[in-house]
């Protein structure tokens, strides 16, 4: 049943575009949100029938789709974001016209997720984050302003530099294995781990993957298309679209396919710790709220990539667990600045100040996302941050848990610096009239701040039911 | 049989270095159609032909379509500005067959180890149809998502924005 | 894996090699934004070949033709969508430079 995670929104795409579907076309927005919700319940709920994959529909079409854990953790972040995405995409784009195909693309790009996350072959991978991909090129350029088509063009060219390496590295791995799915690929990479073309094949894709994931040196085109693509493509790219291709991907192919490689390693370790180091110092000097977002984005990504280099199970958890958080917490910072941008025009924090007042949820719920952020107890980016803080310590890294523990405070300061310029101090003339964000927007953040907080509050309970079981997969 | 490979190799790389090297835009598209035949004559050579036709049919036929409507769609250079984008062009682009030589120079002492890659048992022989029906058919889904995708894109995309009030 | 395919590979692999080169000489030195897609359209090439070499010489053809046929259709996709942009940031500057477009990799 699980190929339905990707077959009934291919369906709803199809039939929404018939001639006789005109009524159900202007309600989009309303119906689209149902599918991510279904996600998140599914997943939540676990019906046993859905998830054991021998049932029902699997017996016609069986794409091999295959979820463990570490797919199910992906497919609860995939459906929170979307779902906030399409909360946001209904109160900030204009137009039944301009909805209905800004949820189009957006279905495409769940659909390419989900595959993602469900698949067990290593060139189907690549072909589901291609649809990822080319759906949020689309997605980046579609208000069509000026510096939103130049974030979408820088992506095209680096996301095409990302394919040559994945799809050569696949053409290498042709060499030494005979498919391309993920057991046999392991197979063939442990019988022949002395040969330097496999080397290089696994260099090559986990190069591909880096420049999908956002992270140093190749996260050139993250700020500039996190800051100029439309708010709710915001959400979505910083909450779960890189992560669910680039970074998704790399802790599959590390943890099951590529297992064990010492080099690998500690070439993540060293990738994790720029990008922390380089994103949050970029992000204390930035003007613009979202762009020092997607700074911020790239430094956490950081942190996960850290975790993930750790090469211990409870480094993967950590990193997992973070990668579920951030999706969370990013996302919420990104839903305010959608709302800070709705009822004020602008996204220059120096235009900014005093918004605390009068927006009061938007500003309740950015505190504790940026108190999740930096790692403060008991919230939810506080036990992630711990947990792959202690694997490294474990692991002997002790250099890398000083420098993450430390840049977290950095982090702590960029994003207080932020909320004191924006929400308190004085009300400039401009922004006396500001008033809450629409019910829409605070619905979504009161929503994610719920989870950040929930998550944060009950962990000692969801570590064991939820997250050691992740621990396995390694 | 390695010279002719060797030779069609070689009007590929040529080809490639006329599509970089040229001044005008339409000689460009129109070098590019030429060397994804060369590619698609290489694949006929490797007994790919279900792939060498796609090649011929898509890459150089669909492609250099769109990219000759996109240059139609998009403004011509005058002679006057022509002879001055040459002039630039030139100073720039002539590193290119320098570095192709240099590089080739390079690649041909590096030695690729393939006897060390495992010797593999003959994998199952299959005619392309049925291995793309049978064993690949996630990635057919996914191009037909991705082609979803593509269409969704440009209607969005090129669709002028008419307003609704 | 015979000496003979081994040779075969090689040449080949140069072959796509100096293809990589032009197309990414191509993409890192142009000032026009179709030229760029131009360059990455001549990488996917050498990246196809590189694919069905890679099957002919290991015995999978049929497979590495069904994977170069995913990749073109993919590729499609992407440069149709990518010259829908190309098009669109055209009606803004009302010419094709790529002078925003300075540091690449950066």
């Amino acid at each position: 049943m699980l190929s339905l995670l990707v077959l009934v929104p291919l369906a709803g795409l199809m039939l929404l575009s018939l001639p006789f579907a005109a009524p159900l076309r202007n309600r989009a927005t309303i119906l689209a949100p149902v599918l991510p919700l279904l996600q998140i319940i599914l997943v939540v709920l676990h019906p046993a029938g859905f998830w054991s994959g021998s049932g029902g529909l699997d017996r016609f079409c069986d794409f091999g789709l295959k979820a463990d854990d570490l797919s199910l953790v992906m497919l609860l972040s995939i459906g929170i974001v979307v779902f906030v995405t399409l909360l946001v995409v209904g109160q900030l784009v204009e137009g039944k016209r301009q909805r209905f195909s800004f949820t189009n693309v957006l279905v495409v790009a769940m659909i390419g997720m989900n595959g993602t996350v469900l698949l067990s072959d290593v060139f189907s991978l690549y072909v589901f984050i291609e649809v990822t991909t080319v759906s949020s090129f689309v997605l980046i350029a579609f208000n069509r302003e000026k510096s939103a088509l130049e974030g979408a063009f820088k992506y095209i060219m680096l996301s095409a530099v990302a394919t040559v390496l994945m799809v050569t590295s696949v053409a290498l791995l042709l060499l030494v294995a005979h498919g391309t799915s993920f057991s046999v690929v392991r197979e063939a990479l442990h019988a022949s781990s002395s040969n330097v073309l496999v080397k290089i094949a696994m260099g090559a894709f986990v190069c591909g993957l880096l420049i999908k994931g956002g992270l140093v040196p190749f996260h050139g085109w993250v700020p500039d298309a996190y800051a100029a693509a439309p708010a709710p493509v915001s959400v979505l790219l910083a909450g779960i679209s890189t992560k669910a291709t680039g970074i998704y991907a790399l802790i599959r192919l590390v943890a099951h396919v590529f297992a064990g490689s010492q080099s690998l390693n500690h070439i993540l370790l060293f990738v994790g710790v720029v990008s922390i180091v380089v994103g949050a110092l970029a992000a204390l000097g930035q003007r613009d709220m979202k762009r020092m977002l997607a700074y911020s984005s790239i430094s956490q990504v950081g942190y996960i990539v850290l975790g993930l280099g750790c090469g211990t199970p409870l480094g993967i958890v950590g990193a997992v667990f973070h990668l579920f958080n951030h999706a969370v917490f990013k996302s919420l910072l990104f839903v305010n600045s959608a709302a800070l941008e709705q009822r004020l025009g602008t996204t220059d924090m120096n235009q900014m100040g005093g918004l605390g007042s009068r927006m009061p949820f938007t500003g309740t719920t950015s505190v504790l996302a940026s108190l999740s952020t930096a790692g403060i107890p008991p919230l939810s980016g506080f036990w992630s941050k711990l947990i792959i803080v202690v694997a490294l310590w474990q692991a002997g890294y002790r250099a890398y848990a000083v420098v993450a523990i430390l840049l977290s405070v950095v982090t702590l300061a960029y994003l207080l610096l932020m909320q004191r310029r924006v929400f308190f101090g004085k009300v400039p003339q401009a922004l006396a009239q500001a008033s809450e964000a629409s019910f829409g927007l605070v619905v979504a953040s009161v929503a994610l701040a719920g989870v950040t907080v929930g998550v944060g509050v009950l962990f000692p309970w969801l570590f064991n039911t939820f997250l050691l079981p992740i621990g396995g997969i390694l | 049989m390695t010279a002719i490979d060797m030779v069609l190799l070689g009007a590929l790389v040529l080809s490639a270095m006329a599509t970089v090297m040229t001044a005008r835009l339409l000689r460009a598209v129109i070098a590019l159609a030429v060397t994804s035949v060369f590619v698609a004559l290489l694949m006929f050579r490797l007994n790919a032909n279900i792939a060498a036709v796609f090649e011929l049919s898509v890459c150089a036929g669909l492609i250099p379509a769109i990219f000759i409507t996109s240059i139609g769609l998009t403004q011509r250079l005058t002679p006057e500005a022509l002879a001055v984008r040459r002039k630039e062009r030139l100073r720039t682009v002539w590193y290119l067959p320098l570095i192709v030589i240099v590089a080739g120079i390079a690649l041909s002492r590096v030695h690729i180890p393939l006897e060390t890659a495992a010797a593999l048992a003959p994998a199952p022989a299959g005619d392309v149809r049925s291995v793309l029906w049978a064993l690949r058919h996630t990635d057919l889904l996914g191009q037909i998502v991705v082609l979803l995708g593509g269409v969704f894109g440009v209607a969005v995309l090129i669709m002028e924005v008419r307003h609704e009030q | 894996m015979s000496n003979d395919l081994g040779h075969l590979f090689t040449i080949f692999a140069i072959g796509a090699a100096l293809t990589f080169v032009v197309g990414f000489y191509s993409l890192v030195t142009t000032k026009n934004l179709l030229r760029a897609l131009i360059g990455v359209e001549i990488l996917a090439k050498a990246t196809t070949l590189l694919i069905i070499v890679a099957g002919y010489v290991s015995g999978q053809i049929a497979l590495a033709q069904a994977l170069a046929i995913t990749l073109i259709v993919v590729e499609v996709a992407v440069i149709v969508v990518a010259v829908g942009v190309v098009l669109c940031i055209y009606r803004h500057n009302k010419s094709l430079d790529a002078t925003f477009f300075t540091n690449l990799k950066g």
